[in-house]
């Protein structure tokens, strides 16, 4: 019995590595200390009713950044260890299977876990402020889209201790990620991981579609709505129109390893390029996608900070829309290598090399929106500043890249690495790092520190080149993606020595924002006004932090930054004050419903990627009578009586 | 929107029979969005069997195996289920509950005895050798007739629980609105199975 128990465990749980003990370690003692805590503080209840049942799109969102941010630690800790190894020639820091294992957790981390729920977060805080609407179109779905993502990551995550992590690279490339080549269940948390968090994704992306066309306040027509929302809009189709084919695509590798289907085996007709034609028909879109909401932040942190109307609307609108567009014709320029016919690799290379048009317009858009503006230096339009250069080079090497002839050079080579972390680090991060910074006070009441984050902020930048400049130049010495070590005779050592100084010059930026976090809980400049930026736009009318129902009276609308008109109004006297009349305020209840489901989602998942029929299918049950349940409930929402309204909104300092 | 502004130049007993109706109509938007969703899925799948369109590896072919008579005979189960859908809609925007709970029994019945057509039909295949791993061709075969058939199984048990409430609570703007997106949901089951059986069974067969 004892030892058929041991024998389990030893396959069941990652052995042999300290650097894993440690993990296991950490990660046991840190649950204990958060059960204790709550247990010790009497916060079960609390959580409870306040996080995890509930449909406020402003909490969902505060817990998207949280997750994202733990997130961007664990991708972090990778990108150190990767680096470390690679800092000297013929290291032995890590083995080749364990260095294989965290480039790819790397990968999907840093894009599914990192930077979907971070965009999803901005969302979520922004976006019903920024229209003038008390909550998302579906508040329940929006909560279940949540916890999907968390159980879903939190499956991925386990596969660091228990089973084994994927190892076949971010987008598990057949044949390499079939049973032949990649045994046991790593690659089964890849897939379900993703799954599990992909379809709360898919349904974020509907969610928002109906929110923007349908919960704008009376007022607001579609080319008056800011441009964050508008990028949104842009990122949502992007969504709804890429992610069915990534349920699709790693459904299918599912049934290859589960079922012995042959859809991308070598052997019994299968074929393993249709995997990348399908997985890139979704991940080309993708990276649009988290990167258009950055382009959407930009342009609101521009205005802002230069205190002027942001440059170009229409042609903003345009680009954002034209974006959503071509980026479904882009996907085969990531492998213009597999030989397929000259017209089809010159049709690729064309349609990429057209999405520098819409980029460009944009660039020049922020930078005529800046043109003699009174800029003010606050943290967004720091990042918003170093954003401009930073992308503008990630995105002329990639119009280097999409010169097909010369691909056969980059392909696959650190130039390719140096690219696309440019692009994604220079526009995704910055971006996202930028809008936490702008709406941080509206969320939390609070402005983050200045000083500590100039440090973060610098560390980031100088890190930044310093880690991927020498990447291009290691592309062109011939060094190409995912080598676990080299020699002292390939002349790479000096640039890789640098990158590695660099990658630990961003960790350390990181940690200075951490502390910056914490350190301006307490001591941070309070926000009273409401409107700590001189912003423009409906969701700085509002006090901070916003109350539950966001506006006690809906907005009427007239012009595109709305709020800056009403400022201007009030200043030279000629702002008419309309009889303000509050009524009850429609609001959704609070569920259980969504946490639950997705727990049976993680066990479902779970019994998928162990291969456990049983319990796949126990999980599978109770999703499926949970979501019966839902629907047999009638009573889901409630009305916020007028004394209770004026209530809070004199506790915020708004007397109506 | 327009309505939001209406909502306000309302009472407040008006509002909230609004608020309440304005709300189920952003859910069937939603839906929509989401059959958008469910189309992409289908032509993945659809993208997917017409690669794998010849690639036996010396197993069986489509037309080796299929059988028409009992797909034809699916085909037209299923085609009458959504036109008995119509008639539950038809039904409803006449306020008769009864008639309407009648329809949806109708087409849950056929739906049921469509899911037996194929299920009996998956298993001949299986008997004669052609399973999800026999080669490309039917591991495409399977998953994309199959993500058909477990739609319309869904389908079913929510026609269910919507008959369950329809009976418990009559006509409301809720249950109105889910009648609604069940029989667009049916439908759009009955646009895929027609270009399914033209692409997979006609053109498997020719």
């Amino acid at each position: 019995m004892w030892e058929s128990f041991l024998e389990f465990c030893s396959w069941f749980f990652v052995t042999g590595d300290p650097l894993i003990y440690g993990a296991m370690v950490s990660i046991a003692l840190t649950m204990v200390a958060i059960v204790f805590v709550l247990t010790k503080y009497k916060k079960w209840g609390w959580l409870w009713r306040e996080w995890l049942t509930t449909v406020d799109h402003k909490k969902i969102g505060i817990m998207y950044l949280i997750a994202s941010l733990l997130m961007l630690f664990r991708g972090g800790v990778d990108a150190i260890l990767m680096r470390v190894q690679l800092a000297f020639p013929n290291l032995e820091f890590l083995h080749s299977d364990h260095y294989n294992a965290i480039f790819t957790t790397h990968g999907t981390i840093m894009i599914l876990f990192m930077a979907m729920p971070m965009m999803f977060g901005l969302f979520n805080m922004v976006v019903p402020l920024q229209l003038g609407a008390r909550d998302v179109a579906f508040p329940f779905l929006n909560a279940v889209s949540f916890w999907l993502f968390m159980f879903g990551a939190m499956l991925f995550n386990l596969s660091f201790v228990i089973g084994g992590s994927p190892d076949a690279g971010w987008l598990s490339y057949p044949p390499l990620s079939q049973n032949e080549f990649s045994p046991g269940p790593g690659q089964n948390f890849w897939i379900w991981g993703i799954q599990i968090s992909g379809i709360g994704s898919l349904a974020t992306g509907i969610n928002f579609i109906v929110t923007i066309l349908k919960m704008r306040a009376p007022g607001m027509k579609l080319m008056k709505m800011p441009m964050f929302s508008w990028s949104v809009f842009s990122s949502c189709i992007m969504i709804i129109l890429a992610f069915p084919i990534l349920t699709v695509t790693i459904a299918l590798l599912y049934l290859d390893r589960f079922a012995g289907a042959h859809f991308f085996t070598m052997d019994g007709g299968g074929n393993p390029m249709m995997y990348l034609n399908l997985i890139w028909m979704w991940g080309h879109p993708e990276v649009y996608i988290v990167v258009v909401p950055a382009f959407g932040i930009f342009s609101e942190v521009v205005a802002t900070f230069a205190k002027k109307k942001l440059f170009g609307y229409k042609s903003m609108v345009a680009a954002v829309m034209g974006i959503a567009i071509l980026s479904f014709f882009t996907w085969a320029h990531h492998f213009f290598t597999m030989g397929t016919s000259a017209s089809v690799i010159a049709f690729f290379a064309i349609t990429t090399m057209l999405i520098a048009i819409p980029t460009g317009v944009k660039v020049f858009n922020w930078l005529f929106t800046m043109y003699r503006g009174k800029i003010s230096f606050k943290q967004p339009m720091m990042w918003t500043i170093a954003f401009i250069p930073c992308f503008v080079v990630g995105g002329a090497t990639g119009v280097m890249l999409s010169v097909a002839p010369a691909d056969y050079q980059y392909h696959n080579s650190y130039f390719l690495i140096a690219h696309f972390h440019q692009v994604l680090i220079g526009g995704v991060v910055f971006g996202y790092l930028a809008g936490i910074y702008y709406w941080w006070p509206k969320l939390f009441g609070f402005k983050l520190d200045e000083k500590l984050g100039a440090w973060g902020f610098w560390l980031w930048n100088i890190g930044f080149y310093v880690c991927f400049m020498p990447q291009y130049a290691l592309g062109f010495m011939g060094m190409t993606r995912r080598y676990y070590t080299y020699g002292w005779d390939y002349g790479w050592e000096s640039l890789n020595l640098v990158s590695t100084v660099g990658a630990f010059l961003m960790g350390a930026g990181f940690v200075f924002q951490v502390w910056q976090i914490l350190y301006s809980i307490k001591h941070g400049e309070r926000d009273t006004t409401g409107d700590p930026w001189n912003g423009r736009t409906l969701e700085w009318s509002i006090p901070s932090p916003a109350p539950f129902y966001n506006f006690a009276v809906v907005p009427q609308v007239k012009e595109t930054d709305d709020f800056w008109r009403v400022k201007e109004e009030k200043a030279n006297g000629t702002y008419k004050e309309e009889p303000v009349h509050l009524e009850p305020i429609h609001m959704p209840k609070n569920s259980g419903l969504p946490f639950i489901m997705s727990v049976f989602w993680f066990i479902a998942g779970f019994g998928f990627v162990w291969e456990w029929v049983w319990m796949a299918a126990i999980g599978m049950i109770g999703v499926f009578l949970t979501m019966w349940a839902r629907s047999f409930q009638y009573d889901t929402d409630y009305y916020v009586p007028v004394d209770e309204v004026r209530r809070t909104e004199a506790s915020l300092g708004r007397v109506y | 929107m327009q309505q939001v502004a209406k909502n306000h130049e309302h009472g407040h007993a008006h509002d909230h029979e609004h608020g309440h109706e304005e709300h189920e109509q952003l859910k069937v938007l939603g839906f929509w969005i989401f059959l958008v969703t469910d189309c992409i899925l289908f032509g993945t799948l659809f993208a997917t069997y017409a690669v794998m369109n010849h690639s036996f590896a010396g197993g069986p072919t489509g037309a080796e195996l299929f059988a028409l008579p009992g797909v034809i005979a699916s085909t037209f189960i299923l085609l009458t289920s959504s036109f008995t859908s119509g008639l539950a809609i038809l039904a409803m925007n006449k306020g008769k509950v009864k008639e309407l709970i009648g329809w949806l029994i109708v087409t849950a019945l056929l739906g049921l005895s469509f899911i037996y057509l194929e299920v009996t039909e998956f298993i001949h295949l299986v008997h004669e050798g052609a399973t999800i791993a026999t080669s490309g061709f039917w591991s495409a075969f399977y998953t994309l007739v199959g993500t058909h058939g477990l739609h319309v199984s869904i389908g079913l048990f929510w026609m269910l629980a919507i008959i369950i409430q329809l009976r418990r609570r009559g006509l409301t703007p809720v249950t109105r609105r889910k009648v609604t997106t069940l029989s667009l949901y049916w439908h759009f089951l009955d646009v895929v199975w027609i270009f399914l059986f033209t692409v997979v069974y006609l053109m498997g067969v020719m």
